[in-house]
């Protein structure tokens, strides 16, 4: 008996670790192998050549990637933009002020929104925000058909909205309620109990919540590709179309791969999809160490 | 090191000094709360004397918190109370809807059943009420600091490392902190909630040697289950079981001559 309890003891010793090695490995294995497919590309130009360069003419043997990287940080800080501020806000109304009911409907309705595929988003940034967005470009007195960096920043933002919210539901909801009375006993009024309490105490989490997000809105592809334009330039305007990486990677790969250095090109644009999502995490991972010691 | 009250400007004195002469003791009558179908308190009478330390006593759950939660209106921050009857301090009822709750929780320090610092540095922690009321000067928050971490016996213990965040102390240290920080706000009254209940007994014996000293300038209402420490502090006694209060009064009368069979039972199983 007590041997039998000995080796299931090691048997779910041993499990736990194979399955932790298997999560650590996995990116470094993905990383890996998207530089050696990227590897013929990197022999021929430099890094910061690719990175810089806007030119982008694969059959002339032309990779400049800037017009994709500035497509893809463009639509993500203006996402980002929109969330931020509603999600803030919404989480603190939710685990501050709002009643149990309201509660209780708005935690499905989230759910549901954050379970949507994304191709329903875009077919509902192509159906609604597209045109929306057409109309104010000739507002401001500009020509833009609509698909454009400000639709595809506005349909990322409702997609990333329900994610970063929750996240921010269950950092908000870990404040003790007694932090809250001692502050509120100390004078402060309700709304000062939750700025200097909730707000200033969960800096660490509340930077988590939105590097979480942004991270997200980066590689997101299909509802961003469908409304985005994907046009190969550096968008002067939100009313400029523009071509985020994802959209560079899912629109071309399996296709025109005969233009030679084209599939090396593709997987170079994967790793830097990859190497920018990493230093985002790094970026926050820093902010939230920079907080917590102060 | 020379005491802060020989250096205190005379224009502060109003300001920094609790003022004892005149300020009405507190009185709850016909007090009831409900949540839901549960009747929380019932029919709460009393009186609290002022510049002593009234014990409210009583096992768990028989609603004493509730009670203390009343009297600074931290029962608003729960929709599912409904509280009922009268607290006057004066001639104003607290539970009024036109009172100022910023202004009232600052006549009514509160110290919880575990310290609860906020995420910020020991000093900020001890200025922020004072900041919460408008003061300004430097100065005068600097010297309001030290005044009240020296009245708890802290200051010796932190005032090299001010600027360190309030977590950092000991949970003896942290609660004596809170005392602090809710005496600079000059409060009247001092709610506190089972105070001791998470601390080692050195610290419950600091906390409680402090209560003894400062209830010459501030009226106490301490919430407690543990008899002893009734025994130890009370100068006034309200004992309260499933929602009622029981008996009242004079320490040494009730505990010696319990009339009721609740009291007895509880001050039997208590030795």
């Amino acid at each position: 008996m007590q041997f039998k309890r000995q080796i299931a003891d090691r048997l779910y010793g041993s499990w736990m670790i194979v399955s932790l090695a298997t999560i650590l490995a996995l990116p470094l294995v993905i990383g890996v192998g998207l530089y050696i497919k990227a590897a013929p590309m990197l022999e021929n130009v430099s890094f910061f050549s690719l990175i810089f360069s806007s030119e982008w003419a694969p059959s002339a043997g032309n990779f400049g990637f800037r017009p994709f990287i500035a497509g893809s940080v463009h639509v993500t800080l203006l996402s980002f933009l929109f969330t931020a501020p509603v999600c803030l806000l919404a989480a603190i109304y939710l685990t501050q002020f709002s009643t149990r009911t309201l509660v209780k409907i708005m935690h499905p309705v989230i759910d549901v929104l954050a379970g949507l595929p994304s191709v329903i988003y875009g077919v509902w940034g192509i159906l609604i925000i597209v045109p929306l967005v057409a109309g104010a470009a000739a507002f401001f007195g500009t020509a833009s058909s609509g698909y454009s960096v400000l639709s595809g920043g506005i349909v990322l933002a409702v997609m990333c909205i329900p994610y970063t919210l929750n996240m921010l539901i269950e950092v908000f909801n870990t404040v003790p309620s007694g932090l809250k009375e001692a502050s509120l006993s100390l004078g402060a009024t309700r709304w000062e109990a939750v700025k200097h309490v909730v707000i200033r105490g969960n800096y660490p989490g509340i930077i988590s919540a939105f590097g979480l997000g942004i991270a997200k809105a980066f590689g997101e592809t299909i509802a961003v590709m469908m409304v985005v334009g994907n046009v190969v330039k550096v968008p002067g305007s939100p009313f400029d179309a523009a071509y985020p990486l994802p959209a560079l990677i899912a629109n071309n790969y399996g296709e025109m791969l005969s233009i030679p250095m084209y599939d090396s090109a593709l997987m170079f644009a994967a790793l830097l999809l990859l190497m920018i999502i990493l230093f985002i995490n790094l970026f926050f991972r820093y902010l939230i160490h920079k907080t917590k010691r102060q | 090191m020379k005491s802060p009250d020989t250096e205190m400007p005379e224009s502060l004195v109003e300001i920094l000094t609790p003022s004892v002469a005149g300020r009405p003791a507190l009185k709850v009558s016909n007090l009831n709360v409900h949540a839901g179908n549960h009747h929380i308190l019932k029919n709460i009478n009393l009186e609290i004397p002022e510049n002593r330390i009234t014990v409210l006593l009583g096992p768990s759950g028989c609603g004493k918190t509730t009670l203390l939660k009343c009297m600074n209106r931290l029962t608003d921050l729960y929709r599912e109370l409904e509280v009922t009857g009268s607290i006057t301090i004066g001639d104003d009822d607290i539970l009024n809807s036109t009172t100022d709750l910023p202004a009232l929780r600052q006549r009514m320090g509160l110290l919880s059943q575990r310290p609860y610092p906020l995420p910020v540095s020991i000093f900020k922690n001890v200025s922020y009420g004072l900041k919460l009321k408008g003061v300004r000067d430097k100065r005068l928050i600097a010297f309001s600091v030290e005044k009240h971490l020296r009245e708890v016996g802290l200051w010796e213990e932190v005032k090299g490392r001010l600027n360190a965040p309030a977590t950092s102390l000991s949970i003896g240290q942290q609660q004596r902190l809170c005392l602090a920080r809710g005496l600079a706000v000059k409060p009247a009254i001092i709610l506190a909630d089972e105070p001791t209940s998470a601390l080692d007994p050195t610290s419950s014996k600091i906390i409680e040697n402090l209560f003894r000293e400062i209830k010459k300038h501030y009226t106490i209402v301490l919430v407690t289950h543990v008899l002893r420490q009734a025994i130890r502090l009370a100068d006034h006694v309200i004992f309260m079981h499933d929602g009622e209060i029981i008996e009242q009064g004079n320490p040494g009368e009730l505990f010696e001559n319990a009339r009721s069979d609740k009291l007895r039972a509880y001050l039997i199983d208590g030795n």
